[in-house]
């Protein structure tokens, strides 16, 4: 049984924490249990301005699936367990504790008492059984309805009293207790009719008014102006404080900057416009890291979850369908020509020309960043064109006299990498790759695709034959990635759609998966998770290339702040930082 | 006449630059592709005539380069290492002109020594070499897709103007359609119809078609204005009196009055279709990587990083400068007469 960080408690009244708030305190019935931090004390007060790459689409925790809206969300609303983003370890919030049941199917959760919505109306377990009941609403197309599957069936969430839930899991989950974090708690007393009538998907557009939202985060809403920011202010009814007894958040307000993108940002952020970068490439880091004078710190806080690979396309719904696509699967499909592609794949000069040194070549797609998890024992392997060569010659592949090379049946290869043009550095990371291959005298051409093609190619049409591609998962915790590996998984990329297992090693990954969602002791789990490294790694489904580090950029007066490898990479403490 | 002679000159101009593209191969020292890995984002590299101690060299010699090194200076250790230029060197086969190939090239520097006149790209690619190769597709897509613009204008345009009636009117409301179409669009449907992956090649005459096709409505209604006009006079009154047939007419009497349209229409068009494959490679759908267009090096200073750090990746942009302002002189030079004779 997790041994609970208790010592973050603090009893106290309402009354009795008002020294220091600049917000005056509000009388409760119940007293309130703040849960304290122990990071410096700072000041309340001033500012912070952050850039966003494009708008939120919603203020509804339901809806939200974009990366800015998810961003705003995180900071209006709060989850009942934490996934510290420093420790990578569980960590009470909205459950000041939770106890597992011998069976691991069981948990029973208390609740904080007397804390309230940043409206000011109180929070208790009507608001926990209202949100599951939400989440896990077909009708509610929440995309958090997924995560609160196990095995295809939903949990269970019931009421004890006002301040204790017990969640019940169709089957033991292994680290049961991370499935809670970033599942924001919503008002019951302000969703719950809409809901009844069925208008829940209209709630919370960003134009609401900001006395009709509320959330259990350290902001709530201010000002919405459409197309280019989004003010937040303090939530006066936060439940957390620091160590002196004054509660947070620091800040008076948060504001999210739409900037287009990179390039706008850094100049804005230079100009003192806005007060954080996150994350920033390498190239910007390395141009910016170069101007102190600015007041601004540029800080890389080590390899993150993020890999970044080649997707070979082995889609069994293209023959007939695709002849081209199928014509070149016979070399996707045959593992001595994946593994001279991973063999000529110069991992060292990705890291190096991409991600200018700030980077990692990757020989398993857990990262180093993820410490808990990745096999040590498996390293990546210097580029060998020779070694690759060798292995395409054995398998009976040759060259023709201008040093192109063809496949045992006299066709020659010839293909093309997808990669999104947004992205810059995979489609460096492409053009890199195709110089390496055309070493072994394969014909490839980079194609830079928009985003939203090149998605539909990959996931629907699976009209495209290798494509360059990064995953970061929000989790260090395999189970994150369970449908990526389930050769039945929505997310099984290279073979998207199988009904049984294609491949005995898809069905060995299967098993262990399996295996390790289920497994209660950690080490048992870490050595089915490192089986399932290796085998990728033997059968290289995905060629992994390397992993970026998180970069990040801020005004060096800005306090506590702690960038971390874990989305929100710097604002993940935001309610502790202080100018 | 003072005007005659700066057409010479502007001509004259276009004329090397022409033929320094298709001797790209000759001029560039190394092949546009080729990855100098350990090299990314070079500068230019100086070349020297006195050496660290004082002493004149005859032959000019470069100082061999740092790994990575994005700064002018010079170390002690590079001092030491010392490549002379040389003229008339072999090198990396290219081919000339499509068919033939050769590895002579104009100059070079004694390995392991290199020589980036214009620095190098993120891959560690000469940037004076790809501006070379470059200019192949930048000026030779402007000029084939002119001469397709005005073939169809001049045929189209004349059809309209001699024989009028339903003819002219079908052949100039296709013209409107034409003038309405928003043909970067046109270009985002063509690409996406096309198969995923096309070869440079294709790209390249893809290009050349489009901006070719959509830009043939403008001078066809100038040329059908002239032929118009020129019907009517008493020339080919004459001729058609004397009974020769329309084809003859056209060819010999009317079709001869629209050179200077035709001539002065084709000075407009080039720098503007020159500006279309530039504008098409920076948005990334000219020609594809790694084949070097003035556009698509362009496109790297898209990135802030780059813009404010390797002024060197400007110099594709600062190309097309010059050759723009000369081919709007001419346009100019050649409009004068025109002027001048209203």
């Amino acid at each position: 049984m997790r041994k609970l960080r208790l010592s973050f408690l603090l009893y106290v009244l309402a009354g009795a924490v008002a020294q220091g708030f600049a917000v005056p305190p509000i009388v409760h019935a119940t007293p309130e249990e703040l849960l304290i931090t122990h990071n410096s004390v700072g000041r309340h007060g001033g500012r912070l301005v952050v850039s966003q790459h494009a708008e939120a689409k919603t203020l509804n925790p339901v809806l939200a699936v974009d990366r800015p809206s998810r961003e705003v969300l995180g900071v209006l609303n709060a989850d009942l367990i934490h996934i510290n983003r420093l420790t990578h370890q569980t960590e009470s919030a909205l459950a000041k504790s939770w106890k597992v049941s011998r069976d691991g199917k069981q948990y029973t959760l208390q609740l904080r008492r007397g804390i309230r919505f940043s409206d000011g109306e109180p929070f208790d377990s009507q608001d926990v059984t209202f949100s599951f009941q939400v989440y896990l609403d077909e009708r509610s197309n929440s995309s958090q309805r997924d995560l609160l599957m196990i095995a295809g069936k939903p949990i269970a969430v019931a009421a004890l009293g006002p301040y204790a839930v017990r969640v019940t899991l169709p089957q033991p989950y292994a680290a049961g207790d991370r499935l809670f974090d970033g599942i924001a708690m919503l008002p019951r007393h302000l969703l719950e009719q809409g809901y009844r009538e069925g208008k829940l998907g209209q709630a919370w557009p960003l134009t609401v008014t900001p006395a009709q939202i509320a959330g259990l985060g350290p902001f709530r809403v201010k000002k919405y102006t459409p197309g280019q920011q989004i003010a937040l202010e303090r939530n006066p009814h936060y439940w957390k404080a620091d160590s002196k007894g004054n509660r947070l958040p620091y800040l008076d307000e948060l504001v999210f900057l739409v900037l287009a993108n990179e390039d706008a940002e850094a100049p804005r952020f230079e100009a003192g416009d806005t007060d954080i970068l996150s994350p920033v490439g390498a190239k910007l880091f390395e141009v910016l890291g170069k101007d102190a004078s600015q007041g601004s710190r540029l800080q890389d806080a080590g390899p993150g979850l993020e890999y970044n690979f080649l997707l070979f396309n082995m889609n069994d719904d293209v023959a007939g369908r695709l002849p081209e696509i199928a014509r070149a699967q016979k070399w996707f499909k045959d593992l001595a020509f994946r593994e001279a592609v991973s063999q000529a794949t110069n991992r060292e000069d990705v890291v190096r020309l991409v991600y200018l040194a700030r980077g990692t070549a990757l020989a398993s797609h857990v990262t180093p960043g993820n410490r808990a998890w990745m096999d040590s024992r498996l390293q990546p392997r210097p580029a060998s064109t020779e070694h690759a060569r060798k292995v395409l010659a054995s398998a009976g592949y040759g060259w023709n006299s201008e040093g192109l090379l063809h496949d045992p049946a006299g066709q020659m290869v010839e293909f093309s990498i997808l990669v999104s043009s947004s992205n810059q550095q995979r489609t460096h990371m492409a053009n890199l790759i195709q110089e390496d291959l055309k070493k072994l005298g394969m014909q490839v051409s980079v194609v830079p695709l928009e985003f939203r093609s090149f998605v539909q190619r990959v996931m629907q049409t699976h009209n495209y034959e290798i494509a360059v591609m990064g995953f970061a998962s929000g989790d260090t915790d395999p189970n994150g990635e369970m449908n990526f590996w389930l050769s039945s998984g929505s997310s099984h990329l290279w073979n998207l759609g199988q009904k049984k297992p294609a491949t005995n090693w898809e069905a060995e990954i299967d098993v262990l998966m399996q295996k390790q969602l289920t497994a209660r002791d950690p080490k048992a789990r870490k050595k089915l998770y490192d089986r399932v490294q290796q085998i990728v790694a033997e059968q290289l489904p995905i060629v992994v290339i390397a992993s970026p580090h998180i970069l990040v950029g801020s005004k060096l007066k800005l306090k506590n702040f702690e960038p971390a490898i874990l989305a929100p990479y710097a604002l993940h403490n935001v309610e502790e930082l202080f100018w | 006449m003072r005007h005659k002679k700066t057409i010479r000159w502007l001509v004259g101009f276009l004329l090397l630059l022409h033929l320094a593209a298709l001797l790209a191969g000759f001029l560039a020292p190394y092949s546009p592709t080729t990855q100098e890995r350990e090299f990314p984002y070079a500068a230019p590299t100086r070349i020297h005539f006195v050496d660290g101690s004082g002493h004149f060299h005859l032959r000019p010699f470069v100082y061999g380069v740092e790994p990575s090194s994005s700064d002018s200076q010079i170390s002690a250790d590079q001092l030491a290492n010392v490549h002379s230029l040389r003229f008339m060197v072999p090198g990396e086969r290219y081919p000339v002109a499509g068919w033939w190939k050769s590895n002579l090239h104009l100059f070079g520097v004694d390995a392991p020594g290199k020589l980036f006149l214009l620095g190098t790209d993120g891959y560690g690619r000469d940037q004076f070499s790809r501006l070379w190769f470059g200019s192949q597709i930048s000026l030779v897509t402007p000029l084939v897709a002119t001469v397709i613009s005005l073939g169809m204008g001049v045929t189209l345009g004349a059809m309209a103007g001699f024989w009028g009636g339903w003819v002219d009117e079908l052949i100039m409301r296709i013209a409107e359609l034409f003038v309405a179409i928003p043909w970067l669009y046109l270009l985002f449907a063509v690409r996406a119809a096309l198969p995923l992956s096309i070869s440079p090649v294709g790209a390249f005459l893809l290009l050349v078609t489009v901006i070719g096709t959509v830009g043939w409505a403008r001078p066809a209604r100038l040329i059908r204005s002239v032929v118009l006009t020129t019907r009517q006079q008493d020339f080919v009154l004459a001729a058609r009196a004397a009974g020769a047939t329309s084809g003859s007419i056209l060819w010999q009497h009317i079709l001869p009055q629209t050179w200077g349209v035709v001539v002065t229409q084709a000075a407009i068009l080039i720098p503007q279709y020159l500006l279309a494959e530039v504008t098409l490679s920076f948005l990334g759908i000219g020609v594809p990587e790694p084949t070097p267009s003035w556009g698509n090096m362009a496109g790297s200073v898209q990135q802030y990083s780059i813009l404010t750090s390797y002024w060197w990746m400007l110099i594709p942009v600062i190309v097309i400068i010059p050759v723009m302002y000369v081919y709007d002189r001419l346009a100019a030079a050649l409009h004068e007469p025109v002027k001048s004779s209203a």
